[in-house]
């Protein structure tokens, strides 16, 4: 008997079209596991909400920083990177998840590119941190934050954020291949967040920083981010740290997608 | 040129110091059923997942609906449903809805995978679950779901690894007639499984796998054949020593005796029952043991595969000693369910 006929996608397939609709079906099933996961919720949600209120109140006292007059107009730009930073977290945790439970093992015999299963996640991520920043921003203007530069600006900040999102989505997609388990790429996740965060500009200025931890601070590329973002969001010079911004998540992004499609072409359920 | 479902020849795949497969040459013709059965470990899984694309062959070839999975993994993939030992479904998702995403990554339009969505969960049981999310699922309806996802788009070729562990009979009966149906309409269908009577049900080709290598195939009737004629099954006469009773007619057989305690009896195979008769029942007579039912009968498909794979509790190679090596301990219920695989 000749060939087996072929009843699924037509020879056409390999079109950027389809990839695209691929991608699309993935962001789709994530972004309904988005609103239905509790914990994808709260990290969606709860999370950015008490970001904003608790730096604001508990650290708002004591931190002035000179230039600007209210701790919230310098908190909201970094704090929206922190955000999105525990919440991608979660992405590192879900691909270990599908690892564990045989969903990559499917996915790997479907016609489709690994590419298209880990873009999917991500773009679903990029529409979350679209909703966080959005979110963020509605409750630090009920306490007095303002975009200063102009609505150009203010979209080019959110763009920036969003970009950032994409960075940590690919490193955690990344970990969460790498480590396997998801408890495990939870903290791999959360890990260096923390650590890069609270040794950046996010929440105080670098110059109040005892002198070996500044120079950590500003090569730190989270202050990088901070600053350029901050530079959006209420004026001043912002060229430049853009720029160094954009360099620093392109070259993330740069080693973070070869290496996670990589690992994706090899992942197979223990 | 005419293009077998799957082919492998000399298929071979080492894990670290483990030979996962070692040399499987296998054929399945397009439109045929193969039922792969061998004990846990004996490389059924990976040999699935070369298949299937996961894996890549160390050496040795395998094409798959006309295409070599190391070449051409696309082209294998449009062709192929895969049902892994897990229910790899999202628990976040419907059941409907997993099925249409599964269906829409085959390329299908969401009308096409909406219909065909419907379609499945109809025939496996899954219609009154479909709108429901799946973490609410039984696991029995979790492995349905799984093995319609491999369905959705009416793929030629399907790998399903052990499909129905985990099923109520219901659940079963219900997959094997779907199954029976899409093999009648011409799907290749490469099956694992742990249980013999599936594989005698769906497979019209069994191969025994056991440490990677192919140790034996053919159809049911081929490897109850090989597995060495037929059983004479002794029910003793209560209070009988059945150590004894299998002793006094071992030299009949065509390999050791296997005692079962719990059930009372002694199962001997024999290559020309009808001729050993007289001499069992003179031997018997002899020794002055009494059975209540003496029967003839062919292996059981699990009788030839504990023979073949040589994992039969209660029979021993037939060049041993008879009377001295009969295992008094090894109790084998007999028509009861054992993990083979």
């Amino acid at each position: 008997m000749t060939a087996v006929a072929t009843t699924a996608r037509p020879l056409h397939s390999q079109r950027p079209a389809r990839a695209l609709a691929d991608v699309a079906v993935i962001t789709g099933r994530n972004l309904r596991r988005l609103v239905r996961v509790p914990t994808l919720l709260a990290f969606a949600t709860v999370q950015p909400v008490l970001f904003v209120l608790l730096f604001t109140y508990a650290f708002g006292g004591a931190v002035h920083v000179p230039g600007t007059a209210r701790y919230i107009d310098y908190l909201l730009p970094g704090i929206f990177v922190l955000s999105i930073g525990f919440g991608a977290s979660q992405t590192g945790v879900a691909i270990a998840e599908d690892l564990g439970t045989g969903m990559i093992d499917r996915f790997r015999s479907l016609p489709i590119t690994g590419a298209a299963v880990l873009a999917g996640r991500v773009a679903a991520d990029a529409i979350r941190n679209l909703f966080v920043v959005g979110l963020m921003t509605g409750v630090g203007a009920a306490v007095g934050f303002r975009f200063h530069a102009g609505p150009v600006a203010a979209a080019a900040a959110v763009a920036l954020a969003v970009a950032t999102g994409v960075a940590f989505s690919w490193l955690n997609l990344l970990l969460g291949l790498a480590v396997r388990d998801p408890e495990s790429a939870g903290l791999a996740g959360i890990f260096p967040v923390v650590i890069l965060f609270f040794t950046s500009s996010t929440l105080v200025p670098v110059a109040t920083m005892p002198g070996w931890l500044q120079a950590f601070a500003k090569a730190n590329p989270v202050t990088v981010i901070a600053d350029a973002l901050r530079a959006l969001c209420l004026g001043g010079p912002a060229t430049r740290p853009v720029l160094e911004a954009t360099m620093w998540l392109a070259a993330l992004l740069a080693i973070t997608i070869p290496a996670a499609i990589g690992r994706y072409r090899h992942a197979i359920t223990p | 040129m005419t293009d077998a479902a799957i082919t492998t020849e000399g298929l071979t795949k080492r894990f670290g110091p483990v030979l996962a497969l070692n040399g499987v040459d296998l054929e399945l013709p397009a439109g045929g059923v193969l039922g792969l059965l061998g004990p846990n470990g004996a490389g059924k899984t990976t040999l699935v997942r070369i298949l299937a694309t996961l894996l890549r062959p160390d050496q040795g070839r395998a094409r798959v609906a006309g295409f070599d999975v190391s070449k051409r993994p696309a082209e294998v993939r449009r062709r192929i449903g895969l049902s892994g030992q897990y229910a790899a479904v999202d628990p976040f998702l419907t059941g409907a809805e997993n099925l249409i995403m599964i269906g829409r990554l085959y390329g299908l339009t969401r009308r096409k995978a909406s219909h065909r969505a419907a379609e499945l969960a109809a025939q496996l049981q899954l219609t009154e679950g479909a709108g429901r999310l799946v973490r609410t699922y039984s696991g029995g309806m979790r492995r349905r779901l799984d093995v319609a996802a491999s369905l959705i788009a009416a793929p030629p070729v399907l790998f399903l690894d052990e499909p129905t562990t985990g099923l109520d009979p219901a659940g079963r009966l219900a997959l094997w007639n779907v199954l029976a149906q899409l093999t009648a309409e011409g799907t290749s269908l490469l099956l694992t499984t742990q249980y013999i009577e599936e594989a005698e049900r769906l497979a019209a080709t069994i191969v025994i796998i056991s440490s990677g290598q192919v140790i034996a195939r053919g159809t049911p009737d081929e490897l109850k054949a090989k597995a060495g004629g037929d059983r004479l099954d002794l029910q003793a006469a209560p209070g009988q020593d059945l150590r004894r009773l299998a002793a006094s007619i071992a030299a009949l057989g065509s390999r050791q005796p296997a005692v079962d305690e719990a059930a009372g009896r002694v199962v001997l195979p024999v290559a020309d029952g009808a001729a050993i008769l007289p001499d069992v029942v003179r031997r018997l007579t002899a020794a002055g043991l009494q059975v209540s039912a003496l029967a003839l009968r062919r292996p059981t498909l699990e009788e030839a595969f504990l023979a073949l794979t040589g994992q039969a509790a209660g029979t021993l190679p037939p060049e041993t000693s008879a009377a001295s090596s009969v295992p008094a301990d090894a109790p084998r219920p007999a028509g009861k369910k054992r993990s083979t695989s």
